[in-house]
Formats: structure tokens, C-alpha cells, sequence
């Protein structure tokens, strides 16, 4: 039996032929887009993404959760990540707080908790009652006193409850910084303008959940709108368990709850 | 320092919140009220003389309206070496925030130097008419300027004048109030900032800031007299010590009252102010501030004020006090801006404070800002005679 094969075309011209088509070809992809869009992930914080934003009928809440905090620094990795954190400088941390037999407090944050804790303290010369981990970060203050004090307007509070820093308009002069009862503001040593956490803003007018949230492994981090109902902040915020604020007594009115919060926490 | 109190938190273990290892307001900050501070003093000194005719002042009138001018010329140097972004300070003009105390800045110092400019052009006008009179060129076109060019030195117009000054002055004092008590205000408004969180702060900052400037006329006044060689009018400095001591026990009665009534009402984060003042500020506070810049003067201010000295010897020791009180006031900036911020706000620990040389709010720096006033009041002398003479044309 005779098998008949073409003989395969290899003169230049059909070469290059096949290789403008292949690229015209291929070049359409740049075009027409075909997936992998990183921000096509399902909603984290219902109602927000794909529909337009009613920035004036918002309303935000985060929750600490103390009684699930295990220390582990993800959130500071993410948020360090996130925003390229000038090292010293913390838009969020977790403190240790150990508790001795005789009441006295030892507090500690090394390096704002971003490597973990990996290792128990060993200055502490009596037996350890009780330890526990406290994440910070900007309350949020429905009054906030670094609003107030801002001589440029530069921070100002949205119409949506959130307090963010004009970096354009700042003109570093450091007044919020030193009216922020709860620390949680500095001066970035690059660009010189105030800086602090901003509970992601960017992520949530995108139906994300803050990156320290969606990072921590406990759930210790909730966050949450209180408009919605079926939230697990809407829960908690209009549910009988005990919810408190740092500081009261400064009246700033943090939108930042903490859930299981001990008297020893500043 | 290591109490424990029943139900609020004891504090042991030294714990500064991450964020307050840094003192964000340093040398510049302490430099900026420094500085208001002697243009009020010295500006009180010019208002008693001018509007409420003090006549023992008259040597140090003028004198001191040019001081005054010379140290607000340069206030907002120190404030630009601050800024993280000084090219954008204008801001504080264009969007102002209305709460903000800071935010006054641009409009009570563009009014202060407005006044200000204006009362020493009309206290100098008849010497600058006749300075016009006798010199040529673009320098006669300055003068005529300075003068809006009118060569009227009649009995009217020199009545008008002192009518005019009167006026200035008048406003100038509540101005004056308003240039350094915001900035008491400033630090007074921060309700996180347990050292500086009280309605005392813009009434003892204008008290020390009254200390300071007329510290800086009878020191300056007794020493570029002795330099030049020429005479000092003692009453005039009586006069000035007696302005001096009132002032001075106002404003040490205020300081005191603040940390005493803390410490009795023990409320609130007392326990963190009294643990700065006895530990990283104990120095500092109690020994240069209180005994040898407070309590030392009191004493050799009462003395002068209640013994009955020679001329020469009141003179002397008005001098030395002056110098002791102008440190203290400086002294004084530095524990409530710096003093102020070693505190962490984590009620738990304190930070520590390193100044440097070379940085832009350093050593140096600061040194050079307090130089700049007196090179201009240098300068100034060539244009505009310091002492009240009969003949005046460049005499100084």
C-alpha cells in the first residue's frame, strides 16, 4: 500500500506568512480581554461591588476580637505589604500584655509584632497569671480630634464615617499626630506627609475586606457595614455581649470596637 | 513611678506605643513660641510707654517696637524648617480649617506685621522726613516711601501721629495677645497630651512669653549701652524690673498651680506627668526651670524690689537676672513641647529625645534663627535710631 504524505511547505515565504498570522493573531488577546482579572474575586462585603456607591448612606464598623487573638503578626505582614510601610513606623500592631500574680501589667510590641511572637518574654521575674494579644489601629473616631486640629483640612472625616489624609494637601506638620489620642498616626519619612491605617479604603469601595481582616487566621479582626443586616458586625454591635472603645473618657466616639477587652488595655 | 491604683491599670513594665518612639515636634517648635514670646514682651514695653505714657520708659520705647519687629520678622523661619512640606505652608492661607488653632497662623502674624510695621514707621516718621531731606536716589525713594511720601512735620501732623500710635498700639496689644496665646492654645487643645491638656497653657505661655521679652529689652538695652560706651538711665530699668516682677510672679504662680493642682486632684494620667517630671524631666524641671531659673530670680527680684540699692549695683543685678530669665522661659519651651512628648500615650512608658547638629531642626539650625533677629536689629540701628535724641540722624 502506498502512503501518500504531502510533502510539508518549507519555503521562506510560507514561513513568514505563518508567523504574521500567528501574531496578528496572537495580538488580538491584548484586545480583547480574556480573564485572569485579579479584582473579578467573589464579594467579601455584600452590596457593594457592581453597584454604584451611595457615599453619603454608609455606615462601617470594625471589631477586635481580644478573646481570639493569638499573636501571630499576619495582619502587620499584610498591612506592611499592602501600603510599603516605612520600617519603624506602624499603621497597625499587636501589643502583649502578660499578667502577673501580684496584678503588675508587662506590656511589649516589639517591631509593632510583625515577626509573631515567637518567643515568650524572660524579664519577668513572677509567675504568669494570664496573657493576652491586642491589635490596634486607627479607631476611626466619629469625632475625631486629628480632624479637628488639622490646619490645612487635609484629614477631614467622609461622608461615609472614614478619616483619610489628603497626602497632596498635607503639609506635614505633624498636629494630628500629636492629637491622636490612640497613636496610631506618623510622618512618613519619604514623602513627609501624615500617614496612618486607613482600613483600606481602596479594597473596600471595591467589596474587599480590609487586607489585615482577610488575613488573620483567628477571625479576631471582624469588619463589617451596619447597614446590612445579616452581618456578623450588624450581630455583635446590636447583640447583648460587652463592646468597648479605647479611651472614652477623650469622647472621640471610635467606630473601632473591641470585643473581650480587658481594663489593663490603653 | 511603679503604683498600682485599684481598678485603672498598673504600670510597670516601660511600653511606648510603637509610634511615639518618635518626638515628632522638636527644636523649631520650642524656637517658635520662644521667639512670639519677646515680640509680646517686648511689645508690652513699647504699649506702656505709648499708650498708657509711662514716661520712665521712653528710653527703651523705641527701641523695643524695633526689637520686637526684628524677632517677628523671622517667626516664621522656624515654623518652615519644620514642615514636612514647606512648600505647601500657604496652604494654611488658601484652606484653612476653622477649628484648627494652627490654622490662625498666616492671618494673626500678617496682621501682627501689619500693625507692627506701621506703629514703627509713624513712631520714626519725623526722623525719616528728614533722613528724605538729606539723601539722594533710589535711598530718598525708600524714605519717601516709608514716610507715604509726606513732609508734613507740622504741630497737627505730629499731634495726629501720636493720636495714630495711640490707636495702633492700643489694637496691638490684644493682637499681640492673640500672636502667642493661640499658640498656647495649640498645645492647650490637645486632649490626648495629658502635660499640655489644660486651659492654664495660653495664660501661662503669655505670661512667660511677657517674662521673656522684657528680660531681652533691659539685657540688651544694659549691654549695647555698656558696649557703646554711653550712659544708662536707671529709672527706666527700675521701671522695667517692676514690669518684670509683676509678670514673673504671674506666670511662675500659674506654672506652679498647673503641676500642683495635678498632683492633688490626682485624676486622670497624673501619675505619667508626675513620673516625667520626677524622672526624665526631673532635671530639667525641678532643678534648672523651678529652683535656679524660678525660685533664684524671685529672690534677687525681691530683693531688689524691697531693699533699697545703689544706681549701679540694681543695674548690674537687673542684668543677671534678665539673663537667668531668659533661659528659664527657653528652658520652660523646651519641657512642655519636648517634655510633652516623651510621655507615650500608652500611659506606660517614656520615650527619649537626642538633638542633633546637623539636621534642619538642630543645633546649628537653631543658632542660626536666633542669630538672624539680631543681625537684623543690627541692620536696623543703621536706619532707624534706637535711643531717643535731640539730634538723631544716625545715632545710636
Amino acid at each position: 500500500m502506498k502512503i501518500l504524505e504531502p510533502s510539508p511547505n518549507l519555503d521562506r515565504r510560507s514561513f513568514i506568512k505563518k508567523v504574521l498570522n500567528g501574531t496578528i493573531a496572537g495580538s488580538l488577546y491584548l484586545a480583547f480581554p480574556i480573564g485572569g482579572n485579579t479584582l473579578d474575586l467573589p464579594e467579601q462585603i455584600p452590596g457593594i461591588k457592581g453597584k454604584p456607591y451611595d457615599i453619603q448612606n454608609q455606615e462601617f464598623a470594625f471589631i477586635v476580637d481580644i478573646t481570639r487573638c493569638i499573636g501571630c503578626g499576619s495582619c502587620c505582614v499584610a498591612d506592611k505589604r499592602e501600603y510599603n510601610v516605612p520600617d519603624g513606623n506602624y499603621r497597625t500592631w499587636v501589643e502583649r500584655y502578660v499578667k502577673g500574680f501580684s496584678d503588675e501589667i508587662y506590656v511589649d510590641s516589639p517591631n509593632g509584632g510583625l515577626d509573631g511572637y515567637q518567643t515568650p518574654r524572660d524579664d519577668i521575674n513572677e509567675e504568669v497569671r494570664d496573657t493576652f494579644f491586642v491589635p490596634k489601629l486607627c479607631n476611626m473616631c466619629k469625632e475625631a480630634p486629628c480632624v479637628q486640629v488639622c490646619p490645612v483640612g487635609a484629614t477631614f472625616t467622609s461622608p461615609d464615617g472614614f478619616v483619610p489624609v489628603d497626602e497632596k494637601r498635607c503639609v506635614g506638620c505633624a498636629y494630628c499626630i500629636q492629637a491622636c489620642p490612640y497613636s496610631v498616626r506618623f510622618l512618613h519619612p519619604e514623602t513627609k506627609v501624615a500617614d496612618k491605617c486607613t482600613w483600606c479604603y481602596h479594597r473596600i469601595r471595591k467589596g474587599l475586606l480590609p487586607a489585615c481582616v482577610q488575613v488573620c487566621p483567628t477571625h479576631a479582626r471582624k469588619f463589617g457595614s451596619m447597614k446590612d443586616e445579616t452581618s456578623e458586625i450588624y450581630k455583635i454591635l446590636k447583640g447583648p455581649g460587652v463592646l468597648t472603645v479605647l479611651k472614652k473618657e477623650m469622647g472621640t466616639f471610635p467606630a473601632l470596637y473591641y470585643k473581650g477587652a480587658r481594663r489593663e488595655v490603653i | 513611678m511603679d503604683v498600682a491604683h485599684g481598678s485603672t491599670a498598673a504600670l510597670i513594665s516601660s511600653y511606648v506605643f510603637p509610634n511615639d518612639l518618635h518626638v515628632h515636634w522638636s527644636m523649631m517648635i520650642v524656637l517658635y513660641p520662644y521667639i512670639t514670646g519677646l515680640v509680646d514682651g517686648a511689645f508690652i514695653i513699647a504699649a506702656l510707654y505709648y499708650l498708657f505714657d509711662v514716661k520712665s520708659l521712653k528710653p527703651v520705647a523705641k527701641f523695643s517696637l524695633l526689637f520686637a519687629f526684628a524677632f517677628l520678622f523671622w517667626a516664621t523661619i522656624p515654623l518652615l524648617l519644620h514642615l514636612g512640606r514647606p512648600e505647601r505652608n500657604l496652604n494654611m492661607l488658601l484652606t484653612p480649617s476653622p477649628s484648627s488653632a494652627m490654622a490662625g497662623f498666616g492671618y494673626i502674624y500678617a496682621v501682627s506685621m501689619g500693625v507692627l510695621v506701621f506703629i514703627v514707621l509713624f513712631v520714626y516718621r519725623p526722623q525719616l522726613v528728614e533722613l528724605r531731606a538729606t539723601s539722594k536716589g533710589y535711598l530718598q525713594l525708600l524714605y519717601r516711601a516709608l514716610t507715604f511720601d509726606s513732609i508734613d512735620l507740622s504741630e497737627k501732623a505730629i499731634a495726629l501721629d501720636g493720636k495714630i500710635i495711640k490707636f495702633l498700639v492700643g489694637i496691638g496689644i490684644p493682637i499681640a495677645a492673640v500672636l502667642h496665646g493661640y499658640v498656647g492654645f495649640i498645645f492647650g487643645g490637645v486632649k490626648a497630651n495629658p502635660t499640655w491638656s489644660t486651659p492654664l497653657m495660653p495664660v501661662i505661655f503669655l505670661f512667660s512669653a511677657c517674662v521673656s521679652g522684657i528680660s531681652a529689652i533691659i539685657l540688651a538695652y544694659i549691654v549695647i549701652r555698656k558696649i557703646k560706651g554711653r550712659s544708662i538711665d536707671h529709672g527706666c530699668i527700675r521701671t522695667c524690673v517692676k514690669t518684670l516682677t509683676l509678670f514673673f510672679i504671674l506666670a511662675f504662680t500659674f506654672e506652679m498651680l498647673e503641676v500642683f493642682s495635678h498632683s492633688y486632684l490626682k485624676s486622670g494620667y497624673h501619675h505619667m506627668v508626675e513620673g516625667l517630671l520626677n524622672g526624665p524631666l526631673a532635671n530639667s524641671f525641678w532643678l534648672w526651670q523651678v529652683k535656679l531659673g524660678s525660685v533664684l530670680p524671685l529672690a534677687i527680684l525681691g530683693v531688689m524690689g524691697l531693699i533699697k540699692l545703689k544706681d549701679t549695683l540694681y543695674s548690674s543685678l537687673a542684668a543677671i537676672v534678665s539673663a537667668i530669665l531668659l533661659i528659664q522661659v527657653l528652658i520652660m519651651r523646651w519641657n512642655v513641647v519636648i517634655g510633652g512628648q516623651l510621655m507615650s500615650k500608652s500611659a506606660r512608658g517614656y520615650t527619649e529625645f537626642h538633638p542633633e547638629w546637623f539636621d534642619k531642626e538642630g543645633i546649628l539650625a537653631v543658632i542660626a534663627v536666633m542669630a538672624l533677629p539680631f543681625i537684623t536689629l543690627f541692620i536696623l540701628s543703621k536706619i532707624f535710631p534706637f535711643w531717643s535724641q535731640s539730634n538723631t540722624s544716625k545715632a545710636k
